[in-house]
């Protein structure tokens, strides 16, 4: 016991031999990330407390660090916001179905490519490459887009970005990396296709990567404005990201425009309730970052390190 | 069985290219849906690309109109939009490279450091989260948090003497690309930190033993030890980042538009986005596309020059 304890002291020991100058750098190293974290942080932290704090107050510059006369206001007003909701549904459609299609598409593509034997592996990954530099602009995709009569459907919201190249090459590089080729061989000789291997040893040795493709574009379903700024104008099938914009950005002007004019309350109310909708439609999407995180970190390593 | 056996091998036996087709029918049906989708969204748009020398007639079809040639190439160059955009797209895009490019490096370096796994821990996590906030909400950030009237962040910046008392962050234009590329820095650098944090953990802990061992301090192991690990990944994105030079963003700089800043605002791509969607007169399709073409030819022009100047340099490139 006694000598296994003297032999973990000894690196820590020679830790504390270090120099003062390593010592006042690693000092200043710390006090950086505390200056980064707060950064990082209060912008967050203020919205926090806005959205439950009197308004009036927020404007006159009294709520910094806590919340001040607590109320609830904003997010009341959100609960009986239809049109939040309906942006919230056609959301929610479209982060699940897009993503599913998203992964229906790269994963296999990904196998394929990440096969040695596939003879025509590099001029077909030049194929995917060469639209990430090059493309038709935006005039041309709408005009196809248009073609297809997809024209202000929810379907254009799913397909639009069906694959994303960025997305497709660390997958291909992550399958390449990790499993072993002596796995496919043995599995050939046993008889096995491609369509086993893939579905019985490739999958289930990616779920890093699987992780952290889901998580790239249900981000991106979530977040993206301008496919729907672009291919679509009725209500009914945007989502929450363009009534956002009209809540938050278009009613800015009219706002501060004729703040005095409308008065106080008005006024302040409507400010809780910006706070409060940047809360409501931000917490869903980092709420699925933890469940990722755990296969976050070998995923990006070994599939983007080397793309 | 054995014909299984001989086609494993890697040299295999000689086959033509409609029987390498056959063979590999699997592998080609898994990549399909990938294939067909890239074709129809961006080789079909590509083909598309004609109406920049065309006349767009609604009757006829994108690839009915009249052969304009050059036409529309001339009139971008010779109107009065062609410096405003190349040059405000130019300031933006080299503006934000200069800061969002070192930040997250610099960043992984600092965490690298931190030896409390904890406080490391708590520091990642937190410097990723303003990557999942939504353009259009990062926006209504800047909105309220720098309002000239009660903007806690205006007010911040006002008491510490870094702006003038009297300024208006968001309505005078001089501060236009400050707030975009600053804003840019603080929702990226903790993501794009990631891809340096994983580089950096595969450096090999003898290196930095024997740095001790030969006397260097825990600054010089950042500069000759860890740093150097950083530099294939740093010259591929640079590469990458250059591709994309004249692609400023368009979400956030449309969003962050407005009647006071639009003259240092309208890039190319919101200029594309105006003349295909005026909120006055009838949609120039032709004109968009040749402005689209012109981007995208640029872009291809720098990714080129900055793949040539990295093999130079440091014998790494994309291609």
């Amino acid at each position: 016991m006694d000598n296994a304890k003297k032999i973990d002291l000894a690196p820590r020991k020679s830790m504390m031999q270090e120099s003062r100058g390593d010592r006042i750098f690693h000092a200043i190293m710390i006090a950086l990330t505390i200056t980064t974290f707060i950064v990082i942080i209060y912008p967050l932290w203020f919205v926090v407390i806005a959205s439950i704090s009197n308004s009036d107050l927020v404007n006159q510059g009294k709520v910094t660090i806590l919340p001040v006369d607590i109320r609830f206001y904003g997010f009341q007003q959100i609960m009986k916001d239809s049109r939040i909701w309906l942006g919230y549904r056609n959301t929610l459609i479209y982060v699940v179905f897009g993503t599913i299609l998203n992964m229906i598409i790269t994963m296999p593509a990904a196998y394929a490519l990440s096969r040695p034997d596939f003879k025509a592996r590099n001029p077909v990954m030049m194929y995917f490459v060469f639209t990430m530099y090059f493309s038709g602009g935006l005039v041309p995709t709408y005009m196809v887009v248009n073609k297809l009569g997809l024209i202000n459907t929810p379907w254009i919201l799913i397909i639009m970005v069906a694959l994303n190249t960025y997305n497709l090459i660390i997958a291909r590089t992550f399958i390449q990396n990790t499993i072993p080729n002596d796995l496919y061989e043995s599995a050939m000789l046993d008889g096995a296709n491609h369509f086993t291997i893939f579905w019985h040893i490739v999958l289930p040795l990616s779920k890093a990567i699987i992780a952290v493709e889901i998580l790239y574009y249900a981000v991106f379903h979530w977040n993206d404005y301008f496919n729907a700024l672009i291919y679509t104008s009725g209500a009914e099938v945007q989502p929450l990201q363009m009534v956002l914009r009209r809540i938050l950005l278009q009613n800015e002007a009219f706002a501060s425009g004729n703040g005095g004019v409308q008065g106080g309350y008005a006024q302040s109310s409507a400010d809780q309730v910006k706070y409060a909708v940047i809360i409501v439609s931000t917490v869903p999407i980092l709420l699925v970052y933890p469940f990722v995180q755990k296969y976050f970190e070998k995923g990006v390593m070994i599939g983007a390190v080397k793309g | 069985m054995s014909k299984d056996r001989t086609t494993l091998s890697a040299a295999g036996p000689k086959r033509g290219i409609v029987g390498q087709f056959l063979h590999d029918w699997q592998l080609w049906l898994m990549l399909l849906p990938a294939i067909v989708y890239i074709f129809i969204f961006c080789y079909m748009p590509m083909y598309g690309v004609q109406l920049a020398f065309r006349k767009y007639d609604f009757a006829k079809g994108i690839y009915g109109g009249e052969w304009m040639g050059l036409t529309y190439f001339k009139q971008y160059f010779t109107g009065p939009m062609f410096k405003t955009t190349v040059v405000n797209t130019f300031v933006i895009a080299v503006t934000s490279i200069l800061f969002s490019f070192p930040a997250p490096i610099v960043l992984a370096l600092i965490i690298n450091q931190v030896r409390q796994e904890r406080w490391k821990r708590t520091v990642q996590t937190v410097v990723y989260i303003p990557y999942f906030i939504s353009t259009v909400v990062l926006v209504s950030m800047l909105n309220v948090l720098f309002a000239q009237k009660g903007g806690v962040l205006s007010d911040l910046l006002k008491t510490l003497g870094l702006v003038p008392q009297k300024a208006n962050l968001l309505g005078q234009k001089q501060y236009f690309v400050w707030m975009y590329v600053f804003s840019g820095v603080w929702q990226g650098m903790g993501w794009n930190s990631i891809i340096y944090l994983a580089a950096l953990s595969g450096v090999d802990p003898s290196l930095h033993e024997a740095a001790k061992i030969d006397g260097a301090n825990a600054l010089q192991r950042v500069i000759h030890v860890e740093f150097p690990a950083l530099v294939p990944t740093i010259m591929i994105l640079l590469i990458m980042n250059m591709g994309s030079i004249l692609n400023v963003g368009f979400d956030k700089v449309f969003l962050m538009q407005n009647t006071l800043n639009k003259n240092v605002s309208e890039v190319i791509s919101t200029y594309v986005y105006h003349l295909m969607a005026p909120t006055t007169g009838a949609p120039q399709f032709s004109l968009a596309t040749a402005v689209g073409l012109f981007t995208n030819v640029v872009n291809f022009g720098f990714l080129m020059i900055g793949n040539f100047i990295s093999k130079r340099i440091t014998g790494t490139g994309l291609m």
